[in-house]
């Protein structure tokens, strides 16, 4: 297998963007990723991309011009940037290509995302009774975690401040202002414990990463970042997942741990030799539990790390730099690709007034969702 | 007057004290809820399970779920959802009736209950155990 590179990356602002589809943030942000490179759209030799619901990702052709290439649309719900990334990188490195792009964007409606029980292979009572919602299965887990490893609510309020405050400093964030700590903690509830701004919104937004073989890199004189894994796993048995009617009562493992640990041991490194990383935070529970699944620390341990400010920009290891979900929204196909994108601007040292400081050499990206998969991304420089 | 309706037919079994109708694994004797349905039936016996268990985890739904799915009344009053876990069965995600968000706590006894979540439609739910629906 040949070693794959990103040599561009480009993103369109998260966030709502009036007038604009969400296929033409797509084009604007693989326009941005071609730029970076120092490339035309004529030198990509494939193209993998998708949305959840913006429409198909091989259109985009009309507008960046009609090469012939291979574009292979991409549907994996929230692991459809990861997927298109890791098919990307795929192509590269079994020689098929020397140049990919991987795209993802979005454009959701306002308020929360709107399952249909049957796309689920789920009952409609399901849904006709109010239970099928994303928002409850994170509280719950969350609910279930501060019982059993002695997370206080004051630390989830913690991880929003701290996103809120990151988005400050981030260009293509969506929440670019502070929230204090006491208006995140008394804001209205939406499931206990968590409350509004611990939540992140649908959002729109797009990000498009162009892969290189090591070889082509080298001969274009590339700012490249070495992929050094990727890892997409589904659930294993008895794991506790968004869209649960039941559970088992015999508890096992969990895909994150899986991706996680087949990500690390594809790289040849642990979670201690981590610079910086971008954790799925959806919502304020999920960043301080991915924290743990992904080998960061121990169970209950993130209630000492927020009190030290471990995972502050100038922290022991960084969390969601750029703000994460929480201050940039979810643009489900996009979101993913989002955190390897800002993995790609730290370790190149372009993260301006979020630089992580010390040359971070490593970094790692981590992406859940529904009905239970993750996808994590080793990035090396 | 008509009785109100089960919001799906097969979730509880029709008895003086209903119980929820789950399925088990024929091969492994697991038990999953609701009983499948379709071809992945062929694969599992419904059995009754119990009625009494303690709170897995819990959370309230402060806002009006979208409609479609969710059928519950146009005039939204929160409600409180939760796990309950049947001993040596399986965990069900339930409505929960009969309790305030502080009145709960994790492994508390709780047991099922109908409750009427739209006009004329019943589903199930739990509730503390000995609490007055």
């Amino acid at each position: 297998m040949t070693n794959a590179q990103i040599i561009g990356a480009g993103i369109h602002p998260f966030g709502r963007t009036d007038g604009r589809s969400g296929r033409d943030q797509g084009v604007f942000a693989v326009r941005q990723a071609l730029a970076d490179a120092g490339l035309e759209w004529t030198d990509i030799e494939c193209a993998y991309g998708g949305s959840e619901g913006a429409g198909n990702a091989d259109i985009m052709v009309n507008e960046l011009g009609l090469t012939g290439l291979p574009f292979i649309n991409v549907s994996n719900g929230c692991a459809t940037g990861g997927s298109a990334l890791a098919s990307a990188r795929n192509a590269v490195a079994a020689g098929q290509c020397d140049i990919a792009l991987a795209v993802g964007f979005d454009k959701h409606p306002r308020g929360a995302f709107n399952a249909k029980p049957g796309d689920w292979g789920l009952p409609e009572w399901y849904g006709e009774t109010g239970m099928m919602l994303t928002t409850q299965f994170f509280a719950m887990k969350i609910q279930r975690y501060m019982q059993m490893h002695g997370i206080s609510r004051r630390t989830l309020g913690m991880v929003a401040e701290k996103a809120f405050r990151n988005g400050t400093l981030c260009e293509h964030a969506w929440r670019r202002s502070p929230v204090d700590l006491d208006t995140i903690l008394n804001a209205p509830m939406v499931n206990d414990p968590l409350t509004k701004y611990m939540f992140c919104s649908p959002a729109e937004g797009a990000v498009a990463l162009i892969i290189a073989s090591e070889k082509k890199a080298k001969q274009l004189g590339a700012d490249g970042v070495k992929i050094a894994s990727i890892a997409v796993r589904t659930r294993p048995p008895g794991s506790f997942e968004v869209f649960a009617p039941a559970i088992s009562v015999e508890r096992g493992g969990k895909p994150t741990e899986l991706a996680s640990k087949a990500a690390f041991e594809a790289a040849g490194i642990g979670p201690e030799d981590i610079d910086v990383a971008q954790l799925q935070d959806t919502e304020s529970g999920a960043e301080i539990m991915h924290m743990a699944e992904n080998g960061f620390c121990r169970d209950g341990e993130q209630e000492q790390w927020f009190a030290e400010g471990r995972t502050e920009l100038g922290g022991q290891l960084p969390v969601n730099t750029d703000g994460g979900c929480l201050a940039c929204g979810e643009p489900i196909g996009a979101s993913g690709l989002r955190q390897v994108y800002e993995n790609t601007v730290q370790l190149r040292g372009r993260g301006g007034a979020r630089q992580v400081p010390g040359n971070p050499k490593t970094a790692y990206s981590h992406v859940y969702g529904a009905p239970g998969l993750s996808a994590v991304a080793i990035l090396e420089r | 007057m008509t009785a109100p309706a089960p919001v799906a037919d097969g979730l509880w079994t029709d008895e003086a004290e209903p119980r929820l109708i789950g399925g088990q694994n024929r091969d492994t004797g697991a038990i999953v809820f609701p009983m499948p349905q379709g071809d992945a039936a062929q694969q599992f016996d419904a059995v009754p399970l119990s009625r009494t268990g303690t709170l897995w985890s819990w959370t309230s739904q402060d806002f009006r779920p979208k409609s479609p799915p969710y059928a519950g009344p146009e005039a939204f009053t929160p409600f409180l959802v939760g796990y309950v876990e049947l001993p040596g069965q399986v965990i069900v995600e339930t409505r929960i009736e009969g309790a305030q968000l502080s009145d709960l706590s994790l492994s508390m006894a709780m047991e099922l209950v109908l409750t009427e979540f739209a006009p004329g439609r019943t589903t199930f739910a739990f509730q503390p155990a000995g609490a007055r629906a």
